[in-house]
């Protein structure tokens, strides 16, 4: 066992799972804002309870596809070219959901507010299942050829575990989402979320297990049981806490169950990092995938550095964010452009205030 | 379907033109955005420093109108980075090979210790107006802006290594970095960060030149600041309009002043660091030298105007019809003498070295056993480094002249002026357009271009024909180069307009507090401003 590529193989699996973890949330909530939300004000208490973080968050999706990059340059090459199609989409998806969280509130507008909440909630759907259909398949493999690269055609991924992984992202980020909105806000929106956790709790976490499962029964080592296990007291434990009213702890629970659920995944495929479906000699592995020694050991002093104090200094973000807010808080949407005189005042207010 | 029809095999289209050309489009797209961030949030935290220092609300004003700006133009700017860190494995998969043991960390280390940093700290700062104390709110923005500009070192170390391998030994056929020193403060990275940096910086004076211009202008227009017999200004205060104060007027003749001030010392940054890496060029790319001149004879003279056909790929039709002599050789080597190769001379060293043709290694796909021409386009080449310069100097001297034009405190009413000091905010855009498409265009046919200073086994160097993803499909190709292009040309338009609208809005579209016929709250409990508001969050959004 080479001690660099798998302590990256790790590393990359954390990063996984801390973006999975943040921008779960937020991508659930912008898939909220089309089907919990109820008007216009309830849409932007929603928007502002991940206004200062989401940004944040979505770094992590950028920094594990450079860290694969730098550590697993073949995993990273045969990974993302095979899957050319479906990443286009998460890219556009990503695009328009992060234009959409600025300009939204830029123009006093129904129509123009309305095209853009759908962006927000569709992008953040397609991007949710498209990493997760990526991450499902890097578990249960591709096929590529000896070079690494994929045969078949441009829909040759295709396979019901990328429909499970894309699923599996889409549930959790939903009820993480609901979560963290419970934790987030006050009044009536508060207690729905609450409600719809306790509903939905169960078939949305489904599909994560099952993956886990699945995986765990076809590669699984000995503890990816006890990973799953714990994953499951996780979900339960969430459960439970969210119906006497412990928010935090319902949703860092539900962190526990990404994490545990992550590493049954990511530990029985080890030490391949994708596997070839036809066949197991042009597997990818930490080993034939990773970079030298040398690139490793550099970027693991960055990593050391740079990891905790990216911890640290997004933790306070979230402090300084700690509070709850509502409806009640919301200031009235801003009329800007009054400054250019009466005719066009109206005008730029798009009809409607 | 539709699109599998489009095989390599039957010619119709390669799927590498097309990687290239969507590779050309998404990064220069990106760089529209990037350099305004980085120089506009520059100047941005600059304004609000000064609001610390003076306490003059002008500047609080300033920094809420151009960081509102600078939000507006910054979002685009993280969502198509998006896909700047996805394509090289999408589209380039065998480039991502190749080079990942040395490329790849510069890039991890950009989102890690970079852009994790800007992303979270510019969500401190949008969202941490009077929520966070005064001073701690203002250091978010230095760190965010602080941010942006190591993300761009990083992403330039990335790329001058591809302009100029080192720190690398060549182990089983791919170079593997062994010398992290000599890759991260290669000179080619150091110089053309300064030169990336006062280029962005350069687009932000224009930016904020044309804006302030526009806006006294109106105010002259509206008739609410004139001038006396002497062409001094008399400022004006408009009851009708709000936000149209006398303190109005100081923000926009800071900001223009400001901006024509950085527009020019930027121009001179580029100029001293654009003759270094010219220099180094000359040492470590001698091809693109002597492209960028459609030099084909060796020779010392700078080309002001070539005829002929400069796009041909061969020397055969280029006649230099006025030359400054001496000049190239001034700008290749410091002396008026040295003789600068030309391509004739050039390209045999180049065969000599790399070979005429390219192997037969199925890397090569439909293209393997084809001659190599190690010209590139010099119609791009030789436009694009005249324009970069042209573009550049061009701002810089308006800049000059709007400095005298507005000596005495406002704008001439001259519409067309008005005009053209808008339009002259797209010069540095295309100066920093046409230099990146010079120096990436001018690198062809490699993707690495060959270190002269390496020989024999150490040599480092990749073909851009072997550099593409062997699995993906022409239509793949094709399907994503429209649908990203379309939806850029959307997005662009979107954003422009919002950007019209919040200039032609003034500083009350960024700080509607100023309008006192606009609604406070929805529910009118707390009180405006003050402390009430410190118990909730800023809503930005």
């Amino acid at each position: 066992m080479d001690f660099l590529p798998t302590l990256w193989f790790i590393l990359i699996a954390v990063l996984w799972v801390g973006y999975l973890f943040l921008e779960g949330f937020d991508l659930g909530v912008g898939m909220l804002m089309k089907t919990f939300a109820r008007d216009e004000k309830e849409r932007r208490v929603l928007l502002n309870t991940v206004g200062p973080v989401w940004d944040g968050n979505e770094v992590w999706l950028l920094t594990a596809g450079g860290a694969t990059f730098a550590a697993f340059p073949f995993w990273y090459a045969s990974l993302f070219s095979a899957l050319y199609l479906p990443l286009v989409f998460v890219l556009l998806a990503l695009i328009f959901r992060a234009v959409a969280f600025e300009y939204r509130g830029k123009v006093h507008s129904d129509t123009w507010r309305k095209v853009w909440d759908w962006a927000i909630a569709l992008g953040s759907l397609v991007a949710a299942f498209g990493i997760g259909a990526m991450l499902a398949l890097t578990t249960t493999g591709l096929p590529l050829n000896a070079n690494g690269d994929r045969v078949g055609g441009p829909f040759a991924w295709f396979s019901w575990y990328a429909v499970l992984g894309g699923l599996a992202v889409v549930g959790f980020a939903l009820i993480h989402a609901a979560a963290f909105v419970a934790l987030k806000t006050d009044g009536d929106i508060r207690h729905r979320a609450r409600r719809l956790v306790g509903r939905w709790m169960p078939v949305g976490l489904l599909p994560l297990a099952l993956w886990a499962i699945l995986v765990a029964l076809q590669h699984g080592k000995w503890f990816s049981w006890i990973l799953i296990a714990v994953a499951v007291v996780a979900a339960v434990t969430s459960w439970l806490a969210n119906r006497s009213d412990r928010e935090g702890w319902s949703f860092l629970a539900m962190g526990v169950f990404l994490l545990s659920g992550a590493a049954a995944i990511f530990s029985a495929v080890y030490p391949v990092v994708l596997p070839s479906t036809l066949d197991p000699l042009w597997n990818l592995t930490v080993e034939n995938a990773s970079s030298s020694s040398y690139t490793l050991g550099l970027m693991s002093i960055v990593a050391a550095v740079g990891v905790p104090l990216v911890l640290a200094y997004q933790a306070w973000t979230y402090w300084v964010f700690r509070q709850r807010i509502s409806v009640d808080s919301l200031p009235a949407p801003v009329d800007f452009a009054a400054a250019v005189g009466a005719k066009e005042k109206v005008e730029a207010m798009g009809g409607k205030a | 379907m539709w699109f599998c029809n489009f095989t390599d095999e039957g010619k119709l289209v390669d799927a590498l033109d097309i990687a290239r050309w969507q590779f050309g489009i998404v990064t220069v797209y990106h760089f529209l955005m990037v350099p305004l961030t980085i120089g506009l949030g520059t100047l941005v935290a600059i304004l609000q420093t000064r609001w610390h220092q003076t306490g003059k609300e002008e500047y609080l004003r300033m920094t809420k109108f151009w960081g509102k700006l600078f939000l507006i133009n910054f979002i685009m700017g993280v969502a198509t980075g998006i896909v700047q860190e996805f394509q090289f494995g999408m589209a380039w998969s065998e480039y991502s090979r190749f080079v990942g043991d040395v490329f790849g960390a510069p890039l991890a280390m950009e989102a890690l210790l970079a852009f994790f940093v800007e992303s979270t700290f510019l969500g401190l700062w949008i969202f941490g107006w009077k929520k966070l104390p005064a001073k701690v709110h203002l250091a978010c923005l230095w760190i965010a802006v602080a941010g942006s500009i190591v993300s761009a070192y990083f992403i330039l170390v990335a790329n001058s290594w591809m302009q100029h391998p080192v720190g690398v030994e060549m182990i089983n056929g791919r170079p593997q970095m062994v010398d992290a020193w000599a890759v991260f403060t290669n000179n080619t990275a150091i110089v053309a960060f300064f030169h990336t940096i006062t280029g962005a910086l350069a687009v932000a004076g224009g930016f904020l030149l044309g804006i302030a211009w526009y806006q006294l202008w109106r105010r002259r227009k509206d008739g609410i600041d004139t001038v006396d017999a002497t062409g001094k200004v008399i400022v004006g205060e408009s009851a009708t309009i709000p936000g149209r104060d006398k303190k109005d007027h100081a923000v926009w003749i800071k900001s223009l002043r400001i901006g024509a001030v950085v527009a020019m010392i930027a121009f001179a940054g580029t100029t001293i660091s654009g003759d270094v890496q010219a220099k180094l060029m000359f040492e470590q790319q001698p091809m693109k030298m002597a492209a960028a001149e459609a030099a084909c004879h060796d020779g010392t003279g700078f080309s002001i105007l070539s005829i002929g056909d400069v796009g041909s790929r061969d020397c055969s039709d280029v006649v230099a019809v006025m030359e400054i002599p001496g000049l190239l050789s001034f700008l290749a080597s410091g002396d008026f003498t040295t003789e600068v190769r030309g391509v004739n001379t050039l390209v045999p060293e180049y065969q000599e070295r790399f070979g005429t043709h390219l192997s037969d290694d199925p890397m090569y796909g439909s293209r393997a056993g084809q001659e190599i021409n190690y010209v590139p386009i010099m119609a791009v080449t030789y436009w694009g480094f005249r324009m970069m310069i042209g573009f550049g100097g061009l701002a810089a001297m308006a800049a000059g002249v709007a400095l005298w034009l507005t000596r005495k405190g406002t704008v001439p009413r001259s519409k067309g002026l008005m005009r053209l000091a808008l339009i002259g905010i797209l010069a540095p855009f295309g100066a920093n357009a046409a230099g990146w498409i010079f120096t990436e265009m001018g690198r062809q046919p490699f993707v690495v271009a060959p270190n002269p200073a390496m020989s024999g086994i150490d040599q480092v160097f990749m073909f851009t024909a072997s550099a593409v993803s062997p699995g993906v499909s022409a239509g793949e190709m094709i399907f994503s180069l429209v649908a990203l292009t379309s939806v850029y040309a959307v997005l662009l338009v979107v954003e422009v307009k919002l950007l019209t609208k919040y200039v032609r809005g003034g500083v009350v579209s960024a700080m509607p507090e100023l309008d006192q016929t606009q609604p406070r709250k929805d529910d009118g409990g707390t009180s405006p401003g003050g402390e009430g508001d410190d118990d909730v969050l800023a809503f930005a959004y």
